[in-house]
């Protein structure tokens, strides 16, 4: 029963870190850009709802409302003043600009906000909990795990069902010759990244929900972010969602067993999953 | 002849900087020891980065295994911890075996946070380490720093006290890294293997068509990489003398600021890392009381030289006064390769 | 006399190379334009540098009065030319259709060609909709290419050697869509290094070599000596 409990308790835990590694793994599917500030840009995106929710005085829920068409145009912002300048065939400049970009968040967030733990107010639903068969699961877990599959089918939708996802993917082909129709990689690239920091947010969301965070968690969720995208095996979003499944239960299962273990036993499962399927679970047929 | 000068200004360099334990005061001496370390970092991830294109985020790995293994040597088997340094090189670089065996699976930009996963689990599992203090580390005891190898004789030449003599010996086996692995790198990028890296990293393809293997060479790098970031490791912690795994594997100050210095100076270049590592040093001396606005400036700097100067100072200057006085060979500049054409908009 | 496209002293650069050394050129409306010569002559570079894909260092490109010689690529195709790459260049990870849909991607309002009259040029098209655009034959795919270009309904189209690498009984097939193509009111101009199809296919025949328009004429005109001679930068004994 408590195994069972476990493994429960990790899956959910998955819906988080796939909601992690969704954004990253969207603009590395599109422009190849890996976002060393990613995990700082969710940490962003917790202080951001904080901010709204404290100063408005409403729900954590209708705060990260708000706050996702801001972090949406920052992205955009950010692509086009930024990143969109050092993208090309050399992958050193835009690695080096996103990881001083995550100096400068983290720095940023700790001289606005100090280095004290801060957690969203989500209301009585926090402690709420369900009976499902022979477990209990709580809610926000449920809702974490929920919008992880919800945000998978939108985007999956929107890559494979409309106009913009057939510019992602012909960009994401061949930049050169999407730009012979009509597309501009450029504005295709900022839309992506707008749409990677509103999911971002909506990661920002349950993490700050779930736990505490200050300014110094973000390249941790990084690194969640990174090991279930690579586990899910590149381009394949249900895959991240599986890889963060892995993570997840890993870290559960090492939990269990002693609370030091949480983050070295997903960790591990990563070197594990990749030393036995290099590509990891399910790569994609080309590339 | 300019070979000639340039020996000559180095080996001028290095004698006054050889003196400055014996008339400098103490402070200067560890400042200087800290700005040798930084230096022997960046040199060594310029060689990964700029010169094998191995973009490592996880170079505290190396730092932190170093140390740790020190510790372990000079604590658990009480060894002089000058030869349990070396042992903590020679263990980094066994352990970079695996670990490239792990992370060159990992394509281009992944590798960089491959590396940087790898640092963490390094950090997580000698924080595990309970005879080692666990995850709040331990200190090296107070006779093993004194009895250490040449502690005794500087302390009676000089006439100073044991913990200056400590910072003396330390700063000139910095001084001597530092130096060491200067020319090396110099004879390095000169050589058949280093010309075949810039060959690689300037043309992939053209250079494999030669029969350059670029993945053994930058194996290679790698390694001996690993090896003289875990001694640098090694003797950092010597003189700090208390270790935890969050310093000894700390991101910020064993690769953001290695990162900084090397972007800042001129990446790819061989006396990018020393301009670099003078800049930091003088920021840091205007900078330091702000602590938080300090690495801003510095990101914001690393992030500026990129999209303005993307070969930073150096490359500047080359440019400026139109000849490379430290020319490799045929070290060609990395240009901005913009594919995309396309007006603001 | 004014040309819908007239080109007048074009340079560019291919990489860090000259390519073009002043190109003159007209297109008339309704016109097809055929461009020949050897490789390495210039002709995908002038194509290139008509698209905006590659960066024009002087000169002028002018639809319709209108210069576009500093315009990059999507505004180049909102102005009304489409380009056939060389190569063909379809999307791998893109449908046939969604291919073709894409050509459409930055036309606004309603004008002749639809994904409906593409299938009609190309029925084979119409079955294979919903593969991968990879997976077809290399005249299927040449196809794709051109209904994708049409489906941005072009004032000029223009196709980069679309002969090469295919079997003649598959360029003929592809060569038959061109009167439809030019009643629908696009002029055309063909690169292709076969110069029997081009005489075929053209009203008039330019030959380059070495970045430059070395001969110009109707095809009845022009003597299979001079052509050789243009092409080939030898004089014809």
């Amino acid at each position: 029963m408590m195994l069972l409990d476990t493994l429960v308790q990790g899956v959910m835990l998955g819906g988080l870190y796939a909601l992690f590694a969704a954004g990253l793994s969207l603009v590395f599917g599109i422009m190849r850009l890996v976002n060393l500030a990613h995990g700082d840009l969710i940490v962003v995106g917790a202080y951001l709802i904080l901010g709204i929710g404290t100063s408005i005085g409403i729900n954590a829920f209708l705060a990260a409302a708000i706050a996702l068409p801001i972090m949406f145009a920052f992205g955009w912002l950010l692509q086009t003043a930024l990143l969109n300048r050092v993208l090309g065939d050399d992958i050193l400049p835009p690695l080096l600009v996103t990881f001083g970009l995550s100096v400068v968040i983290q720095n940023v967030l700790l001289q606005t906000y100090s280095a004290d733990s801060r957690k969203l107010p989500v209301g009585p639903i926090e402690s709420a909990s369900l009976p499902l068969g022979p477990v209990t699961v709580g809610v926000m877990p449920l809702i974490t795990f929920g919008s992880a599959i919800v945000v998978i089918l939108a985007l999956n939708w929107l890559f494979y069902h409309t106009a913009l996802g057939r510019a992602f993917r012909a960009t994401s082909d061949d930049p050169v010759t999407a730009q012979l129709m009509g597309i501009r990689p450029r504005r295709v690239f900022a839309i992506a990244t707008g749409i990677a920091l509103v999911v971002a947010t909506i990661a920002a969301l349950y993490l700050g929900a779930r736990a505490n965070f200050d300014p110094s968690i973000g390249p941790a969720r990084l690194l969640y972010a990174f090991e279930a995208v690579i586990i899910g095996g590149l381009g394949s979003l249900w895959g991240t969602l599986a890889g963060g499944m892995v993570i997840g239960v890993a870290q559960a299962v090492g939990a269990s067993v002693n609370p030091e273990w949480q983050i070295l036993a997903g960790h591990i499962a990563f070197v594990a999953v990749l030393l036995v399927r290099p590509r990891g679970l399910f790569p994609r047929a080309n590339d | 002849m300019k070979a000639v000068l340039t020996l000559g200004v180095g080996l001028a360099v290095v004698l006054a900087l050889a003196l400055v334990p014996v008339i400098g005061p103490r402070i200067l001496v560890q400042d200087l020891f800290k700005v040798l370390c930084l230096l022997v970092l960046a040199l060594n991830w310029n060689l990964l980065a700029g010169f094998a294109g191995l973009v490592s985020v996880g170079q505290q790995a190396f730092v932190g295994i170093g140390a740790y293994v020190m510790f372990a040597t000079t604590i658990l088997w009480g060894w002089d911890p000058l030869a349990g340094m070396l042992i903590g090189g020679m263990l980094a670089m066994a352990l970079s075996i695996p670990i490239a065996f792990f992370a060159f699976r990992l394509n281009g930009a992944y590798f960089a946070i491959g590396t940087w996963a790898v640092a963490d689990i390094a950090r997580l599992s000698f924080g595990q380490w309970r005879a080692l203090g666990g995850g709040t580390g331990t200190a090296l005891p107070r006779d093993a720093t004194r009895e250490m190898f040449g502690v005794g004789l500087v302390r009676d030449l000089l006439g100073v006290s044991p913990a200056a003599a400590i910072d003396a010996v330390t700063y000139w086996l910095a001084l001597g890294l530092a130096t060491v692995m200067l020319v090396a790198c110099w004879l390095f990028l000169r050589s058949r293997m280093g010309l075949g890296l810039q060959a690689v990293r300037d043309n992939p393809v053209a250079a494999q068509s030669v029969g350059v293997d670029p993945t053994r060479l930058k194996a290679l790098v790698f390694l001996l990489t690993a090896f003289v970031t875990g001694l640098c490791g090694a003797l950092l912690f010597i003189q700090i003398g208390r270790i935890t795994p969050d310093a000894a594997f700390s991101v910020i100050d064993w690769t953001a600021f290695v990162i900084f210095i090397v972007v800042i100076g001129g990446i790819g270049t061989l006396p990018g890392p020393i301009v670099g590592v003078l800049v930091f040093y003088g920021l840091q001396r205007l900078l330091s009381d702000y602590g938080t606005v300090y690495l801003i400036a510095l990101g914001l700097i690393g992030i500026a030289i990129m999209l303005f100067a993307r070969r930073g100072l150096w490359g500047g200057l080359i440019h400026c006064i139109g000849f490379d006085p430290f020319p490799l060979g045929h070290a060609a500049p990395r240009l901005a390769r913009q594919s995309i054409k396309e007006d603001a908009a | 006399m004014t040309g819908l496209l007239e080109i007048q002293g074009l340079t560019a650069h291919y990489g860090d190379f000259k390519a073009l050394f002043g190109v003159d050129l007209i297109l008339e409306e309704g016109q097809t334009l055929a461009i020949i010569g050897a490789n390495g002559a210039g002709k995908t570079t002038l194509m290139r540098a008509i698209t905006g894909i590659a960066r024009v260092s002087g000169g002028s490109i002018r639809l319709k009065g209108r210069d576009l010689a500093q315009l990059s690529a999507p505004d180049i195709l909102t102005a009304g030319i489409a380009m056939v790459p060389e190569g063909r260049r379809l999307f791998p990870s893109l449908t046939v259709e969604e291919n073709l849909q894409i050509g459409a991607h930055a036309r606004t309002g309603n004008r002749f060609w639809t994904l409906d009259r593409i299938f009609t040029l190309f029925p084979i098209l119409r079955e294979r909709r919903s593969q991968p655009g990879t997976a077809l034959s290399g005249g299927q795919q040449q196809m794709v290419a051109i209904g994708r270009a049409l489906m941005s309904n072009p004032t000029v189209l223009l196709c980069d050697e679309l002969s090469l690498g295919l079997a003649p009984v598959v360029i003929r097939e592809i060569y038959a869509a061109f009167p439809t193509i030019r009643d629908s009111g696009a002029a055309i101009i063909v690169v292709e290094q076969d110069i029997s199809q081009a005489l075929k296919v053209a009203d008039h025949v330019h030959c380059m070599m070495e970045g430059r328009i070395t001969l110009s004429g109707r095809p009845q005109e022009l003597s299979r000596g001079a052509i050789h001679d243009a092409y080939f930068g030898v004089k014809h004994a």
